[in-house]
């Protein structure tokens, strides 16, 4: 039995949807959060997957996966920050209750 | 062909990151779906370790795994107690979800089904045909300004980690 590509995207594609099914379902804007990353996160396995069995021999996948996990560590502590900011405003992170931005 | 222990550690880790995914989404307890994306995190880690990645896995146990996990774990404890509980969902935001989700997954298995990769190589011949990527080639394409050298994409991210810890202090000080 030969792992291909396409055994490497299956687990990628269960991860991209739950992640979507837990931002269409969720409130608290802390699991939306955790769910966007679910998202990244396949994003990422799909780039290494790609370079890994379609490239071999570069290694370009991977530096675009770098940049992202960099990029979405920045995303995070922001979002971040605007969670904890709305939370002090308003007394909780549910989203609904967020009706404009501007305090 | 590729190894017994390849395929036994590729069947443990997809079926951790499959179930721990869907209980990331389904937990009614927050920090409990936290602890369940940290291990999505760790199995998606070990698939790049597998892939032949280490530098890559490394980077993602630090800062996934570590940083942003410390991150999630802060804000959760700080915003609500922990044994706060969501409550339910109702049956017609939950069926927009599945609605979604499962329609997704099955157009994006139908397009890679019906993408001509499935007589693609296997993970042994990929890792035997690539060459190595150690710490020296990994330095040199980040810090060249060459073809296929980042030395720009690099800086641009340097700036951003900084325009993101102004920002992150900025909104969240006290006012």
């Amino acid at each position: 039995m030969d792992l291909t590509i396409l055994w490497y995207i299956v687990p990628s594609v269960i991860m991209f949807c739950a992640g979507v099914y837990g931002f269409c379902t969720r409130k608290n804007m802390i699991a939306l959060l955790i769910s966007l990353e679910l998202m990244l996160n396949s994003a990422d396995l799909n780039f290494i997957v790609f370079n890994r069995f379609l490239f071999p021999g570069t290694m370009d996948g991977m530096v675009f996966t770098l940049f992202a996990i960099a990029i979405a560590a920045a995303e995070t502590a922001v979002a971040i920050a605007i969670i904890i900011n709305i939370y002090r405003e308003i007394g909780n992170t549910d989203i609904t209750s967020v009706k404009q931005m501007k305090f | 062909m590729d190894s017994v222990a390849n395929i036994i550690l590729y069947f443990v880790v997809a079926l951790c990151i499959a179930i721990f995914s869907v209980l990331t989404v389904t937990s009614r307890k927050i920090l409990r779906a936290a602890t369940y994306l940290l291990f999505v995190l760790i199995g998606t880690a070990v698939f790049y370790f597998q892939l032949g990645y280490q530098f890559l896995g490394a980077v993602q146990i630090a800062v996934y795994a570590g940083g942003i996990m410390v991150l999630f774990v802060f804000s959760i404890v700080l915003t609500r107690r922990p044994d706060d509980v969501a409550p339910l969902l109702d049956s017609h935001r939950r069926c927009l979800g599945i609605c979604v989700s499962v329609a997704g997954a099955v157009l994006l298995l139908l397009a890679f089904f019906f993408m001509p990769l499935l007589d693609g190589m296997s993970l042994t011949q990929c890792l035997e045909s690539g060459k190595e990527i150690n710490m020296d080639t990994i330095g040199n394409a980040f810090l060249g300004s060459g073809r296929f050298q980042y030395l720009l994409p690099f800086e641009a991210v340097s700036v951003l980690l900084l325009a993101c810890i102004i920002g992150g202090v900025t909104v969240a000080r006290k006012r």
